[in-house]
């Protein structure tokens, strides 16, 4: 991996008040890959996610984000006007709940169409026809364009988030559990979705999950985190077919023992 | 009247108040917040366009108030009236005398020169206090121009109902950065906005705000490329006047759907009857 | 020094009430204000206590307003108080207020209608100035007579909303189901009905039901309300006794009702009609029917399939805080003792503390 990264952090630092959350944490992601950040509760991953989408300021450390015109920017130092813009055209974030990343007063159309019009679209029927392209991608039905997101089920409603957030290309996705929550086949129909999207779109994902499977479906690399630190990275198929360190082994077999 | 300073305001309010119509006529559309004060009208009823009116008066002005586009509405009469006993100024009914207009939900249908300024009366400056009622949020959309919502909302308003469903206070964007409340005029009224030769002031009295439109200043009301911005006026000539170019408003004559419409600017309606133009129902008017 | 256990309560009472007497009487050399100057010269304040206190009476209003030394809450309390003691002998048939000998009337959509435009006796345009004239009590001129009401009009006044319900405009009214809830009798109960809400709002308090309302013209639940009509004037109040089997007029009331006209609700199927708001009052009390017509609205919104986000939309919130005879029982009550919690709140903090002392020491 000589290519240079898409996002970088080192010596990630983060307390809150005596708790340490995240521990001297380094971390690569290079463009078009897929890392899934793995830990039980309380390991720190979403904290490390947080940190990584500039949402959360660690006490020390710094991350580093290349642009597509190979600048690179320290996330936690840009202007808070860039970091937003960041956030709606080249970056995406999947949120656990859908909820919190929809309007849930709004149509289908018009929560697809929003991050268009933020960047300036303004001829109604492309949006709208860009919109029904992504419901159709998302395996929405293209009649639940008008509808209100109250009336969608639980994986229609993160299947119409992840059409939101990837109606603008964005190159880098963070994604919260995107899968949490769910009964275990609408998962996997997700899972799927997820992983043609992003492999079509070649688009950088950073992956938090407790689950070691989902991991292993999507991910090309896998960091496994306890306690704040990062205890063992690597290959995906690598690393969970031949742990190393003790908890990633722990882990590893727990999956199987269930 | 004894006892109060020109035009009811402290010199050094009437101060406060002029910087603060400077800043805003330097940023366009941005809304300044002033420290209104309490004035002898209730809040919500002009104190926000009286106050600024109050600050920019003059000795030598002449003023013209006018509510739903009348001169002789009860709330304008009451306005005159204010400004006849604490500054004494010479009041007309007459846009093309007036050098100063205030004005409630319209702007008149003549044209208005480099030398007048009209002064409107803001309820809710804020564009987006329906879709966001936190000020805190919306200043952060506004500093970050952050419009999205809107957009969303008008986008709505197109799949629900098959066009814009805002017939008025419809909300602008000024000096293609700032998305600005024209206050509650009808829709119709806002291409003469675009360009006007004369000053636009708006005061907010109840929520504390001021902002500006400079002379010659481009305001687009939003829309979409192929939904254009279309203004909404009832689809008759005035009925006492005969123009079919300005707004109207509707009378009710009986209980039977009977109905009368006529030009809601009054002094436009008299002007043309005066040079001889005659509506359908002007036969009324003589009867009265 | 020792304690001694604290006694005397009754006579600290009984000198308390002394006192709120001496208070309440003021400086022995003025005039003692009557009840009838108050009934005639502070209406609006009767009108108040009259809506709040749900008992039409003015004299027993004023009476109330005087007692309690111009607290208006108090006074609406003293009139509930006294309304348990009456019994009910019926209820009245429907006021109609179509038949209204109207004071005022204004409608703010149109520019002039049937009827006309009636400004009555407002104080709407008066520029707030204090009229200093009023502090002299050698100031005895009575004002000039008021110009005559020379109604153009015969018989009733149409209503607004049935101009606009003739092209169909406006929805219909909800036609009265059964008989109305009576939460002078009956608990609040949820799933609580329109009749139920528009019986707590018109008894509600006056400042909570504005607050209300304005918050839903400033975004927390909007509903684009205009003033459809506001008429205000006397209607007379009718009874039906099955003895005699026909309806007796019994008296007039004073009346102020507000109709407002709302976001038009429809969609690409339903062709759009405005909503409705409504307010109906005692007495001559604008601010509080506009109020409660916004409320109104606010309230119907799950109704009406808009999302419920705000506290006007909420209907628990509105109508358990409305009354406030309620809220300020419980409010002052905290001034009631509560040491005995207290003292177990005082010993399960001292416990609490002393454990993590303990902790840190170790």
């Amino acid at each position: 991996m000589s290519a240079p990264t898409l996002l970088s952090g080192r010596g990630l630092k983060l307390s809150f008040g005596a708790v340490p959350a995240l521990v001297d944490v380094d971390v690569d992601l290079w463009p078009g890959e897929m890392l899934a950040i793995v830990g039980e509760s309380g390991s720190g991953k979403t904290t490390l996610l947080n940190v990584l989408s500039g949402r959360k300021a660690p006490d020390s450390g710094v991350v580093w984000y290349r642009d597509p015109n190979d600048h690179l920017h320290d996330v936690h130092a840009m202007p808070a006007p860039a970091l937003r813009t960041l956030h709606r055209s080249d970056w995406g974030f999947v949120h656990q709940d859908p909820r919190e990343n929809l309007r849930m007063g709004v149509s289908a159309g018009g929560n697809v169409g929003e991050r268009l019009m933020a960047q300036g679209a303004r001829h109604y029927g492309n949006i709208r026809d860009a919109a029904l392209d992504w419901l159709a991608q998302v395996e929405i039905d293209a009649s639940r364009i008008d509808d209100l997101p109250r009336t969608f089920s639980g994986g229609m409603l993160q299947r119409l988030q992840i059409a939101r957030t990837l109606v603008t290309h964005p190159r880098l996705v963070f994604m919260d559990e995107p899968t949490g929550g769910l009964d275990v086949s609408v998962q996997a129909r997700l899972l799927d979705l997820i992983r043609s999207l992003v492999s079509r779109l070649r688009i950088a994902v950073v992956l938090v999950t407790h689950d070691i499977a989902v991991a292993r479906l999507l991910a090309h690399r896998i960091a496994v985190m306890q306690r704040g630190r990062i205890v063992e990275t690597g290959l995906t198929d690598q690393v969970l077919d031949d742990p190393h360190h003790p908890y990633t082994q722990l882990l590893v077999s727990s999956v199987l023992n269930a | 009247m004894k006892g109060y300073n020109f035009a009811y305001l402290d010199e050094q309010t009437k101060r406060m108040i002029r910087r603060c119509l400077l800043k805003a006529v330097a940023i366009p559309g941005h809304q300044v917040p002033f420290g209104s004060r309490e004035m002898p009208l209730p809040y919500g009823w002009g104190t926000g366009g009286i106050q600024v009116t109050a600050s920019i008066l003059g000795r030598n002005d002449v003023l013209k108030v006018i509510d739903q586009g009348a001169d002789d509405t009860t709330n304008a009469v009451s306005i005159r009236r204010f400004f006849g006993r604490t500054a004494g100024v010479q009041t007309t009914t007459a846009t093309a005398e007036a050098t100063v207009i205030q004005t409630r939900h319209r702007i008149p249908e003549k044209t208005l020169r480099e030398d007048q300024i009209i002064v409107y009366q803001v309820p809710q400056p804020e564009p987006l206090f329906r879709l966001e009622p936190s000020r805190q949020e919306t200043r952060r959309m506004h500093a970050l121009s952050d419009y999205g919502l809107m957009h969303v909302k008008l986008y709505e308003d197109i799949s629900r109902f098959g066009q814009i469903s805002i017939s008025y206070d419809y909300p602008v964007m000024v000096n293609e950065r700032y998305l600005m409340s024209p206050s509650p005029i009808p829709a119709f009224d806002n291409p003469k906005m675009d360009m006007m030769p004369a000053l636009q002031l708006f005061g907010a009295g109840r929520e504390k705000r001021i902002y500006a439109i400079p002379p010659w200043t481009r305001v687009k009301s939003l829309d979409f490329d192929d939904h254009p911005f279309r203004a909404i006026n009832a689809p008759h000539p005035c009925g006492l006047c005969g123009a079919t170019d300005s707004y109207l408003d509707e009378v009710v004559t009986d209980d039977r759907g009977g109905r009368l419409f006529v030009c809601s600017d009054t002094d436009h309606c008299a002007e043309r009857r005066a040079a001889g133009h005659v509506g359908n129902d002007g036969f009324k008017e003589a009867a009265e | 020094m020792a304690y001694v256990a604290v006694k005397g309560g009754e006579k600290a009472i009984d000198a308390a009430h002394t006192w709120l007497a001496e208070e309440r009487r003021g400086d022995p050399a003025l005039a003692d204000l009557t009840v009838a100057q108050v009934q005639a010269q502070l209406g609006r304040a009767v009108d108040r206590v009259m809506a709040e206190g749900s008992l039409y009476d003015r004299q027993l209003g004023a009476l109330a307003v005087k007692q309690a030394q111009g607290d208006l809450i108090e006074a609406a309390f003293l009139l509930r108080a006294y309304r348990t003691t009456l019994p009910r002998f019926g209820d009245s048939l429907p006021v109609e207020t179509e038949t209204m000998q109207i004071a005022r009337r204004i409608s703010a959509i149109f520019k002039d209608l049937p009827g006309g435009q009636l400004l009555g006796p407002t104080s709407d345009y008066t520029h707030r100035l204090l009229d200093f004239s009023l502090l002299d009590p050698e100031n005895t001129t009575p004002p000039p007579p008021a110009p005559s009401l020379a109604g153009d009009s015969v018989g009733a006044i149409p209503r607004v909303a049935d101009i606009l319900g003739q092209e169909g405009l406006l929805e219909p009214d909800g036609g009265a189901a059964g008989t109305p809830g009576d939460l002078t009798r009956e608990p609040l109960a949820f799933p609580a009905s329109r009749d139920v809400r528009l019986q707590a709002l018109a008894r509600g308090d006056e400042g909570f039901v504005l607050g209300l309302g304005y918050s839903t013209q400033r975004g927390y639940g909007g509903t684009h309300p205009f003033a459809g009509e506001i008429r205000l004037g006397e209607v007379s109040l009718e009874i039906a006794p099955a003895e005699l089997g026909f309806a007796i007029d019994i008296g007039d009331i004073t009346l102020t009702e507000c109709q407002m006209v709302n976001q038009f609700h429809g969609s690409k199927t339903a062709p759009p009609q405005f909503t409705r708001g409504y307010g109906l009052v005692f007495g001559f009390n604008e601010r509080k029917a506009m109020a409660m017509a916004l409320v109104d609205r606010a309230m119907r919104a799950s109704e009406l399939g808009e999302e419920v986000t705000a506290p006007a939309q909420n209907i628990e919130f509105v109508l358990y805080h409305s009354d406030n005879i309620e809220a300020t029982g419980f409010v002052e009550h905290l001034k009631l003792p509560h040491y005995v919690d207290f003292q177990s709140e005082l010993q399960n903090v001292r416990r609490m503390r002393a454990e993590q002392d303990k902790v840190a020491a170790e």
